[in-house]
């Protein structure tokens, strides 16, 4: 059919929770070493989406293939990073701990986390600019600490494809341009990222990619050439308007 | 040994054991489900019983483990077809504990099956019962029990720690590094069936909720460490078993039901006194911040 | 088999269990959607000190004063369960589970005191506990059914502030509307109801009575109207049916019955309920994966 270097190809996926149906036939395909941000109103489906990919979620229809392999058989190679409230704060445990946890599936069972388990962890925790923080209980953490850390702990991973929800969301400026930076690097090295995303205006600046995601997808391709006032307008509904105020963009909700 | 001393000693092991197990029950909020199967447990021992036509150790340890796995079973099964979480064991716990209570009122009869004893337990008789163990001499069969369950659950604690850390902080992110959370969860459903039926008959099934519970929830007021927080657990459970008993042969009156209360009492002194964790501590601290 | 329902007893038997799982159905649809369904069962074990200490007191079996022993623990056991929730990191689900055991550890520490100094007189006392319908007197039966009505008259009168309580507490608020109030009026009505079931059905499965009814109905509705009453109608039904089950058998206990036929009504509803029940459920899939696969084709 298509030959290229995509690798994610989604086809006729559709996705419900009881009734509703929340995806309907999703098509799209996404190429290696990109940054794409899913964008769309609340209650799009975005976090659906990635769930539905990774087998989390039930599949009504259409299939799903990463490096064109099943999902089993290429977990090894995704990621995952989850909504920050996906997971109790007061969990006795430290920064170190979780982000090691990122490794349990490659130590496998039997085994306990050696030193270089542990070192390697720490690297990841100060790339993200966490270092000072290794041992320090994660219910004391702020927010956009508890967010380093889960994308640390994504980073020792060190998989080929990352899915991350919302990753940004009420974080620090700080976190947020350190999480950005990281990034840029896992793209530097030929890492392929989906972000779901909810600030519309930082989209240009951070993604090279961008998905319009409103139970199906509006549009989808390089932010350059999708990231157009009509496809926003599509997908956010009329009850949207989008202004440009200058060099900033807002939106304004109706409703 | 003494009787007083099998007594204690028994109770110590139960608060060993449960102390270590209810740790991870509460990280992975179930800590309802310990009440849950300690009383479906009833309905697995009446089964055995039936089954094999006699008490013996094996054949109730396996009624109860089944009964155990059976309720964690079908609350995960409803649960999947969304009844919320705990609705589906209120449902299923009281239903299976129903049909315990009618097979002993129609079939089973009157023989050492009492419901009320096997709520409440009767410790006291267990230094009757004893077995033959070379190097240790004749110990209770209840204790001797109790010991192998230790020796179970600290050998899976420990070979499998990493894998219930995760399991019990982010299993969604232990199921995307391909970890059989499924299994792992029943594995751990066993090991809390295993616990609370060698508990079951010897303190009776609210002594192990109290001893599943209450000193893991304890511990929990003291610590931000696991490790730390299954040390002070096992050591809360047993400290437990030792006053619970003072008090008992105090006041003359249920050694099971003293030993419960002891654990309450315990975790109400750490809710005010605890310096991390405690009520105390929110008084205490902006003074010295100040 | 009718000759039963001929017993003058048993007939007021059946009136108490019929009225009492209207109750229980009734308000167990209010801690349903309080999401505190296993708070029932904490209660109900908290209750046992209560009892042994107003028969320690009285010396001898009444129902009245047995239920105002029972009802005091059980608040105090609330009470507690929300304090330790609300001021520290302990979950409600640990919080009940340490309220019960130790509660009840403290009512089995008194009855065994009970026990031995009141004599024979301590059988009547067990009954109440683990739950004999068949012991209760006319006089029981009268006190349970004027509580019991009392219940289900607190909920009728302010109907729509229950709804509005439990579906949006902070927009009641907003409307000027005491949530403390509320939670402490739902707090004792929840404890009556726990505390005049104990008799018939036993302290562990009264849990039942509450939760099983509301859960059941859940599946044939999504009126909040309809679903209260469906769940009383189940929990009456449940009543009565299992009265009168134990009551063709000898020395048949009460409470595991009725709380079979509850459960039996439980799975029929999960089967075949008409709105979320299972059958639905696979059905509704099954068009929705058909109606895709057909645009698929028109599509392609």
């Amino acid at each position: 059919m298509i030959v290229s270097n995509s690798i994610i190809q989604v086809e006729h996926l559709s996705a419900a929770y009881q009734k509703n149906t929340v995806l309907t036939d999703i098509n799209f395909e996404v190429k290696a070493g990109t940054l794409t941000s899913i964008v769309g109103p609340n209650g799009a489906g975005k976090s659906t989406l990635i769930k539905t990919m990774l087998a989390l979620h039930p599949t009504l229809t259409g299939k799903v293939s990463f490096f064109g392999k099943s999902f089993e058989k290429a977990k090894k190679q995704i990621g995952y990073v989850p909504q920050r409230g996906s997971v109790d704060w007061d969990f006795p445990t430290n920064a170190l701990d979780v982000v090691t946890m990122g490794l349990y599936g490659k130590i496998g069972f039997f085994r306990i986390p050696m030193k270089k388990d542990k070192q390697k962890a720490f690297e990841a925790l100060e790339k993200m600019g966490m270092s000072a923080y290794a041992n320090r209980q994660i219910s004391q953490l702020s927010g956009g600490q508890q967010q380093r850390v889960f994308l640390a702990r994504a980073l020792v991973q060190e998989a080929d494809l990352y899915f991350m929800d919302e990753p940004l969301a009420g974080v620090d400026a700080s976190t947020e341009k350190a999480i950005m930076a990281i990034l840029e690097e896992l793209k530097k090295q030929g890492k392929t990222v989906m972000v779901v995303h909810h600030d519309l205006q930082t989209v240009p600046e951070y993604f090279d990619h961008v998905l319009f995601l409103n139970h199906t997808v509006y549009a989808h391709g390089t932010v350059e050439e999708t990231f157009t006032d009509s496809n926003i307008i599509k997908t956010y509904g009329g009850n949207m308007s989008w202004l440009r105020e200058g060099d900033k963009n807002v939106v304004h909700t109706t409703s | 040994m003494t009787f007083t001393a099998w007594i204690i000693v028994t109770a110590a092991l139960v608060g060993l054991s449960c102390g270590l197990m209810g740790v991870f029950l509460i990280l992975r909020k179930q800590a309802m489900m310990a009440d849950a199967i300690s009383h479906t447990v009833l309905l697995g021992i009446v089964v055995a019983y039936m089954v094999s036509q006699q008490i013996t150790g094996m054949s109730m340890l396996i009624g109860g483990i089944l009964a155990g796995l059976l309720t964690a079973f079908l609350v995960q099964s409803l649960h999947s077809m969304k009844v919320r979480h705990d609705a589906s064991l209120g449902i299923v716990f009281t239903t299976l504990f129903a049909i315990g209570v009618i097979l002993i009122s129609t079939s089973v009869g009157n023989v050492h099956l009492d419901v009320q004893h096997a709520l409440m337990g009767e410790i006291t008789f267990i230094p009757f019962t004893t077995t033959y163990v070379p190097g240790l001499g004749d110990i209770p069969k209840a204790t001797l029990l109790l010991m192998v369950v230790l020796l179970i659950v600290v050998f899976f604690i420990i070979v499998f720690y990493k894998e219930w850390k995760i399991t019990s902080f982010d299993p969604v992110l232990a199921a995307s590094l391909g970890l059989p959370v499924l299994l792992l969860h029943y594995l751990f459903m066993t090991l809390v069936s295993i616990t609370t039926v060698a508990s079951f008959d010897a303190v009776g099934a609210i002594l192990v909720v109290a001893m599943l519970i209450t000193p893991a929830a304890t511990a929990y007021l003291w610590t931000d460490r696991l490790m730390l927080m299954l040390i002070l657990s096992g050591g809360f459970g047993v400290l437990s078993a030792f006053i619970g008993y003072g008090i008992a042969a105090w006041l003359d009156t249920s050694i099971s039901g003293a030993m419960a209360l002891t654990t309450g009492l315990i975790f109400i002194v750490s809710f005010l006194s605890s310096p991390t964790h405690g009520l105390l501590s929110r008084w205490v601290k902006p003074k010295q911040l100040i | 088999m009718w000759s039963i329902l001929l017993h003058s007893n048993t007939i007021w038997v059946m009136l108490s269990t019929t009225i009492l799982g209207i109750a229980a159905g009734v308000v167990g649809c209010l801690a349903y959607w309080k999401r505190q369904n296993l708070m029932s069962d904490a209660l109900s074990h908290a209750a046992l000190p209560g009892v042994v200490i107003a028969f320690l007191i009285i010396g001898e079996k009444n129902l009245l004063i047995l239920v105002i022993g029972a009802a005091a623990t059980s608040l105090v056991g609330a009470l507690l369960i929300q304090w330790v929730t609300t001021s520290s990191r302990i979950t409600e689900d640990t919080a009940m589970g340490i309220v019960l055991s130790v509660f009840y550890g403290f009512g089995v520490m008194l009855l065994s005191i009970a026990n031995r100094s009141a004599g024979g007189n301590q059988s009547g006392l067990n009954n109440f506990i683990y739950g004999q319908a068949a012991a209760m007197v006319r006089s029981d039966v009268i006190t349970m059914i004027v509580l019991a009505g009392f219940v289900i008259f607190l909920i009728a009168v302010i109907f729509k502030e229950w709804k509005l309580y439990l579906f949006d507490a902070g927009f009641a608020q907003g409307l000027g509307r005491s949530i403390k109030g509320m939670n402490t009026l739902y707090t004792i009505i929840l404890v009556i109801t726990i505390v005049i079931g104990i008799q018939a059905v036993g302290v562990i499965l009264m849990a039942a009575m509450l939760i099983i009814p509301a859960v059941s109905s859940r599946y044939w509705t999504h009126s909040f109207k309809s679903m209260i009453w469906l769940s009383g109608i189940f929990g009456g039904m449940a009543g009565a049916l299992g009265t009168w089950i134990s009551a063709t058998g000898s020395g048949l206990p009460t409470g595991p019955f009725i709380v079979i036929v509850s459960a039996g009504l439980f799975l029929i509803a999960l089967l075949f309920g008409k709105e979320k029940g299972l059958i639905i459920h696979v059905l509704q899939f099954k068009s929705q994966q058909k109606q895709f696969t057909v645009r698929k084709k028109e599509v392609s």
